[in-house]
């Protein structure tokens, strides 16, 4: 009798427990319990990012069909679901008669990797720039601010055209054109606020302390800017899949045959109102991915505030 | 008193160059501290305190503040012909600084035992276990219960006041031989601000410290120091033992400075504020810099800056009222017979 008690507790407790960290259905009744345990993760966004991600890592070990293999007889077969849809081809083909669905699951590849890589080359440059900018002021500060001005004045796309134009595209110079101008903003962001970190005592008292510019840099700046990058990084991805989507469409992206989101969508426009799912499934894909890498900047953004989460 | 000074400073001259001119942010300034002394740097805001205190380090800052003359000798050791790398080695060892604002003093995202662990192992060679313990003790040493437990705290679940000793733990890592203290408690309550003092000061005495402790708290310099300087627009205008300063104070801006000093029982109308601002450093008058708020300012002291005078073996000033009456046209000499001509060392 006892035990079966205990555990009718225990249970209650359990349960208590799971919608508190769920936080879902109202106002949870042991809301420290969901506090000590962390936030709540986003799930609606790492479960669309993972399924993009699994989707270009696993590509090749998917039975799907080659999504550069053209036939003419198959061009324009709607979605399975649509009137003369068929399941060999989930969500149609494109004028080509190439399969839809293996398109994008292997433009996934394409889009993720060019927003990640683009990323990681901006912010990498961007931080140094402005890490030094903000931690040696004066001069050098001025200098680089103003190149970075110049910078963030020019448009993105007209480089890359420049950049297609004259070295022939390819995904690196994509991947180069759009983060030899992405770079600026983050310059700008942690100049900001390096300037403002090197005003605390904690900056003064290192000096004292004897470390040196290096050590202040790698020890004090870059930890305390850190959090701002990762949010920053993950709000960019999203940005840059769209110029890279921008820049296939207009043709100075990732050349064809390969495929690209983007470019995908640019080869269904003529046909957007005979055949509306070569540009369609493309252009959800593009929204998905953006929209979760965006949700999920945003929660970094609160959840990395180490005042916020020990509140 | 008679011991060797640790630090020993001579004519130091730090200026700011800024768009408006040149200002003498430090003109001029000379003082000691020997082992186990602590000397008090009293003024109102922009009197040159705190410059004084980085120029010491030589961390003024740069590009706009550069210290134009003078001498540092710390341990015999001019600082002033030190390279930057040979500055930064003196820094960690010899010299440690607690600055006013607990609340950014510590790096917030580290745990307080990694960034207390850091001056221990390069300073003990210590590793692991050793290491943090060694980090606890210093906690312990600074009052902080539950020392094992604290190493584990950020910084924003501490408050002010344990932040505060935190930072003392750290100054204390590498026993330093001078800590200058930049008005450490102004951000504190009254209750820890006095836990704190005591704590000062019994970390001085253990490891025979000399301390430059730097206020605009005259209750806490006659409480903690044993001489003080009196700044006035990037000069001291008067240095001597606190006794002495508080018994019979010279210059009549540290007459001003103790007079406006409000006391229990004294009646409302009794308390004194001094006339005027702060003045502008960009523009000094020629004279003493004082003169335009000094009730017994004189004809010489608006044309001519006075010099340094002594008042006796510990005790001197900067006024025309006590130079010597041999000086023509000076005011007639209101205290200090016998001074001494003013080159003379403190």
């Amino acid at each position: 009798m006892s035990t079966a008690g205990t555990r009718a507790v225990a249970e209650g407790a359990d349960s208590l427990r799971d919608r508190s960290v769920g936080g879902l259905g109202g106002p949870s009744r042991a809301p420290h319990e969901a506090i000590r345990r962390g936030q709540r993760l986003p799930y609606f966004s790492l479960t669309i990012i993972a399924i993009f991600v699994l989707a270009g890592v696993l590509a090749p070990l998917l039975q799907l069909p080659d999504p550069l293999e053209q036939s003419l007889r198959l061009k324009f077969r709607p979605p399975a679901w649509e009137e003369r849809g068929t399941w060999a081809n989930p969500l149609g083909t494109d004028r080509l008669g190439r399969d839809l669905l293996s398109r994008m699951v292997w433009g996934s590849r394409v889009s993720l990797a060019a927003g990640v890589a683009t990323v990681l080359l901006a912010s990498a440059l961007g931080a140094a720039v402005g890490l030094v900018a903000g931690y040696n002021g004066g001069r050098v500060d001025a200098t680089l601010m103003r190149i970075t001005d110049a910078t963030l004045s020019f448009p993105v796309i007209l480089l890359a055209l420049i950049l297609a134009v004259t070295a022939g595209p390819s995904f690196a110079n994509v991947v180069v054109a759009i983060a030899v101008i992405l770079w600026a903003r983050y310059a700008r962001v942690i100049r900001g606020q390096v300037l403002t970190l090197m005003e605390l005592d904690f900056i003064a008292q290192a000096r004292i302390a004897g470390a040196g510019a290096t050590r202040i840099i790698t020890r004090h700046l870059v930890p305390n800017t850190f959090n701002t990058l990762i949010v920053l990084v993950t709000l960019q991805i999203g940005y840059v899949i769209i110029v890279e989507a921008s820049l296939s469409f207009l043709g100075a992206g990732i050349p064809p045959p390969t495929p690209a989101w983007g470019s995908m969508i640019a080869e269904g426009r003529d046909f957007v109102t005979s055949a509306w799912w070569v540009s369609f499934f493309p252009g959800v894909a593009i929204l998905l991915v953006v929209l979760a890498f965006n949700l999920l900047g945003d929660w970094l953004r609160d959840t990395l505030d180490p005042k916020l989460r020990q509140l | 008193m008679s011991a060797r000074p640790v630090v020993d400073v001579r004519d130091l001259q730090t200026h700011l160059v800024t768009r408006w001119g040149t200002i003498k942010a430090v003109d001029g300034i000379s003082f000691s501290v020997a082992e186990g002394e602590t000397l008090g740097l009293v003024g109102e805001s922009g009197s040159g305190k705190s410059m004084t205190c980085l120029s010491l380090v030589r961390l003024a800052p740069r590009p706009a503040a550069r210290t134009v003359g003078g001498r540092i000798l710390l341990d015999g050791e001019d600082l002033l012909t030190k390279s930057e790398r040979e500055m930064q080695r003196i820094r960690g060892k010899k010299v440690a600084m607690i600055l006013q604002d607990p609340m950014s003093s510590l790096n917030p995202v580290f745990s307080v035992g990694m960034q207390m662990r850091e001056p221990v192992a390069s300073y003990h060679g210590l590793r692991g276990r050793a290491l943090t313990e060694r980090a606890a003790s210093l906690l312990a040493a600074v009052h902080i219960s539950a020392p094992l437990q604290r190493l584990r705290s950020f910084p924003h679940q501490m408050s002010g006041g344990m932040r505060q000793r935190v930072v003392g733990a750290m100054a204390i890592a590498a026993p330093p031989r001078l800590l200058i203290a930049d008005e450490p408690t102004t951000s504190l309550d009254l209750t820890i601000q006095w836990q704190y003092l005591n704590l000062l000061k019994e970390l001085q005495t253990q490891h025979r410290l000399a301390m430059i402790f730097v206020t605009h708290n005259l209750g806490i310099v006659a409480k903690m120091c044993d001489r003080v300087a009196v700044m006035y627009a990037g000069r001291i205008v008067e240095i001597g033992p606190v006794r002495r300063i508080f018994k019979s104070p010279a210059h009549p801006y540290t007459r001003a400075l103790l007079a406006s000093i409000p006391r229990l029982g004294a009646r409302a109308e009794q308390l004194t504020a001094i006339d005027g601002q702060p003045p502008d450093l960009a523009t000094l008058p020629p004279g003493c810099a004082f003169a335009p708020r000094c009730a017994e300012a004189r004809e010489r002291c608006r044309i001519e800056a006075p010099a340094e005078t002594r008042l006796d073996e510990t005790h001197a000033t900067r006024c025309w009222l006590h130079a010597p009456a041999a000086r023509s046209g000076a005011p007639q000499d209101a205290g200090g017979a016998g001074a001494a001509p003013s080159e003379a060392r403190l």
